[in-house]
C-alpha cells in the first residue's frame, strides 16, 4: 500500500541529554493544507518541527528513535543523506535570518548551490519568488543592496522567497511571526493562506487566535505527548480530550 | 552611594593609567627615536661598521620583518580557517573533540616563542638546513596559528546557530555553509584576527633568532638568512655607542609605525567589507 502523504511520523521519540522531549508521536500531515502545532512553551513543538528536516542533529545532546517518512522515505534510516530531504522543506525561523549578501544573492543562493548558473534564469527566478513572497515591489530597485537594510518584516518575506526558490513541497514555520509587528504578521499569514494551494504547510505557534485563523488541521502537544490531533473544526469546537478543552479555553497555558 | 563612587573612580583611574602608559611608551620612543631617525635608515642597508656607528640603514630588517610576518600570517590563515570552520560547522559546536582542539590551541598560545624557536632550530639541525627566510616564516607561522585560530574561533562562535540552520534548510551541505556563508559573515572579524597575528609575528624576536638568522642584505631567495626589526633593535641597543643606541629607538619607532599603519588600514578596509554582514541576528 502506497501512502501519498508527503510527511508521516511514526512512533517518534526524542530526548535531550536523556531527558525525554517527545514521546511516541505518530502523525500523518495532510498534503496542501495548513497543519498547526499548538501547545504551551517547552512542550516540544519546535523539537517536533526540527525532527522533520533533521536539523535536530545540530544539537549534540539530542537522541531520536522512530521514523519520519518524507515521500515514503525514512529520513532517519542509516545512510540517508539529509540535503535532498531538507531541500523539500522550506524553513521560516522565529527571527528572520537573512544571509550576509545582497537581496538578489539571498534568493539566488538556493538555486545556485543546486546547480543553476544561468544568469538570466536566475534573474527570472529571483523576480518570480520575490513576487510570490509579495516583496518584489518594495525591493525591485535595490536588489543589490545588503539584505540587512530591510525591515524585519521584509526580511521574513525575503526568507520565504529564499525558501520557495529551492522548490520545496513543504513549508515549515517555527513561530514565524513572533518577531514581527501585527501588520507584517498579517501579511505573512495571508501568504500562507495562498501558498497552501500548492504547498503542505506546517506551523508552530503558541498564539491560539493565529491557529484558529490559519489551521486546517491541528496537533496539540503537551509535555512532549501528542494529546490530540484532527481537523481544526473538530479540535477547536469538539475536542475529545479534557486537556485540549482546557488549553483551548485558556484554563491551562 | 559613596562606595559606588569610590569604586567607579578606582576603575576610572585604572583606565587613565592604561591610556597614559600607552602615551608614555609612544612618547619615549618618539622623543628618543625621532632625533636619530634619518631617511637613510629607511632606504639603505647597513654599510660596514653600522653597528659601531657607521653609515647605512635598516632597510634589510624592515623588508625582512614584513616578509616574515606577511608570509607567516598567510600560512597561519590557511591552517586556522579550515580548522575553525570545521570546529564550528562540521563538528558539533560543543562536542568533546571541538573542546579538546580549543584546549590544545590555548596551550599552544601559552608556549613562549623561544620554545618555538628552539623547536624550529632542532628541526632545521635534523634536516641539515641553515637559518633562512623560509624557516623564519614557518616558525613565526607556528607562533601565529594559535593566536589566529582562537581569535577567529571567537568570531565564528559569535555567529548564531540560526544562520547554519537557515542555510542547511535550503539543502546546503556543511561545506557550503562554511565556505559560502560563514566566511562572508565573519570576514571583517577574520581580518582583525589576522592583524592581531601579524602584530605578534612582526614583533617576535625569540622565534626568529635561530631560525631566520640575521644578515646585512635583503635576501634574494627564501633560503637566505634575513634580518628582522626586533633583532636589529636588540643588536643596536646592545652596542656600547650612544649614537647606535639612539638608532635602536629610531628602529623601534619604525616598527611601531609599521604596526599602526597595518592596523589602521586593515580597519578601514574591513569596514568596507562589512557591508553585507547581517547585524540583527
Amino acid at each position: 500500500m502506497r501512502n501519498m502523504a508527503h510527511l508521516q511520523v511514526k512512533d517518534l521519540c526524542v530526548s535531550y541529554n536523556s531527558t525525554p522531549a517527545l514521546e511516541k508521536i505518530s502523525l500523518t500531515v495532510p498534503d496542501r493544507k495548513i497543519t498547526v502545532i499548538i501547545g504551551p512553551s517547552g512542550c516540544g513543538k519546535s523539537t517536533l518541527l526540527k525532527s522533520f528536516n533533521r536539523l535536530l542533529e545540530l544539537d549534540p545532546g539530542a537522541r531520536l528513535s522512530g521514523e519520519v517518512l518524507v515521500d515514503n522515505e525514512n529520513i532517519y534510516a542509516p545512510g540517508t543523506e539529509p540535503t535532498h530531504i531538507r531541500r523539500k522543506m522550506g524553513l521560516l525561523a522565529q527571527k528572520p535570518c537573512p544571509l550576509p549578501m545582497s537581496i538578489f544573492d539571498n534568493v539566488a543562493f538556493g538555486p545556485r548551490i543546486h546547480g543553476q548558473k544561468n544568469r538570466r534564469r536566475l534573474q527570472g527566478m529571483v523576480r518570480y519568488y520575490l513576487k510570490q513572497a509579495s516583496l518584489w515591489e518594495e525591493v525591485k530597485h535595490r536588489l543589490h543592496e545588503p539584505a540587512s537594510v530591510l525591515s524585519i518584516g521584509q526580511q521574513q518575506r525575503l526568507c520565504l522567497a529564499r525558501g520557495l526558490a529551492v522548490k520545496p513541497e513543504i513549508i515549515l514555520g517555527d513561530e514565524p511571526t513572533s518577531a514581527l509587528d501585527p501588520f507584517s504578521s498579517k501579511r505573512i499569514e495571508e501568504k500562507f493562506l495562498l501558498l497552501k494551494q500548492r504547498y503542505t504547510i506546517i506551523l508552530v505557534t503558541h498564539i491560539l487566535r493565529q491557529a484558529r485563523r490559519l489551521a486546517d488541521y491541528v496537533a496539540f502537544l503537551y509535555c512532549g505527548k501528542l494529546i490530540e490531533h484532527g481537523p481544526a473544526d473538530e479540535v477547536f469546537n469538539r475536542p475529545r480530550q479534557k486537556l485540549t478543552r482546557e488549553y483551548i479555553s485558556g484554563v491551562v497555558s | 552611594m559613596l562606595k559606588e563612587k569610590l569604586i567607579k573612580n578606582i576603575m576610572r583611574l585604572c583606565a587613565f593609567m592604561l591610556a597614559g602608559l600607552l602615551v608614555f611608551i609612544i612618547g619615549v620612543i618618539l622623543v628618543k627615536g625621532f632625533t636619530a631617525l634619518k631617511l637613510s635608515m629607511l632606504i639603505e642597508t647597513p654599510r660596514g661598521g653600522f653597528y659601531l656607528g657607521g653609515e647605512g640603514g635598516i632597510l634589510n630588517a624592515i623588508v625582512g620583518s614584513l616578509c616574515i610576518a606577511a608570509g607567516a600570517t598567510a600560512i597561519a590563515l590557511l591552517v586556522s580557517l579550515p580548522v575553525v570552520l570545521y570546529l564550528n560547522v562540521h563538528a558539533k559546536r560543543h562536542s568533546g573533540l571541538a573542546e579538546a582542539i580549543r584546549f590544545a590551541f590555548d596551550v599552544l598560545w601559552g608556549i613562549p616563542s623561544i620554545v618555538y624557536g628552539a623547536f624550529g632550530f632542532s628541526c632545521m639541525v635534523f634536516l641539515g638546513l641553515k637559518a633562512s627566510l623560509l624557516a623564519g616564516i614557518l616558525v613565526i607561522a607556528l607562533v601565529e596559528i594559535p593566536v589566529l585560530a582562537r581569535a577567529v574561533d571567537e568570531v565564528v562562535r559569535f555567529v548564531p546557530a540560526d544562520l547554519q540552520s537557515a542555510v542547511l534548510s535550503l539543502g546546503a551541505t556543511n561545506g557550503e555553509v562554511a565556505w559560502k556563508v560563514m566566511v562572508r559573515q565573519v570576514f571583517p572579524g577574520v581580518l582583525t584576527a589576522m592583524l592581531l597575528a601579524f602584530g605578534r609575528g612582526i614583533g617576535d624576536a625569540a622565534a626568529v633568532l635561530f631560525t631566520a638568522g640575521f644578515s646585512d642584505y635583503i635576501p634574494r631567495s627564501l633560503f637566505e638568512p634575513v634580518a628582522t626589526l626586533p633583532l636589529a633593535i636588540f643588536f643596536q641597543l646592545g652596542s656600547p655607542f650612544p649614537a647606535v643606541q639612539d638608532r635602536a629607538f629610531a628602529s623601534a619607532l619604525i616598527l611601531t609605525i609599521l604596526v599602526l599603519v597595518v592596523s589602521v588600514s586593515a580597519r578601514l578596509f574591513s569596514k568596507k567589507l562589512a557591508r553585507y554582514r547581517v547585524h540583527n541576528l
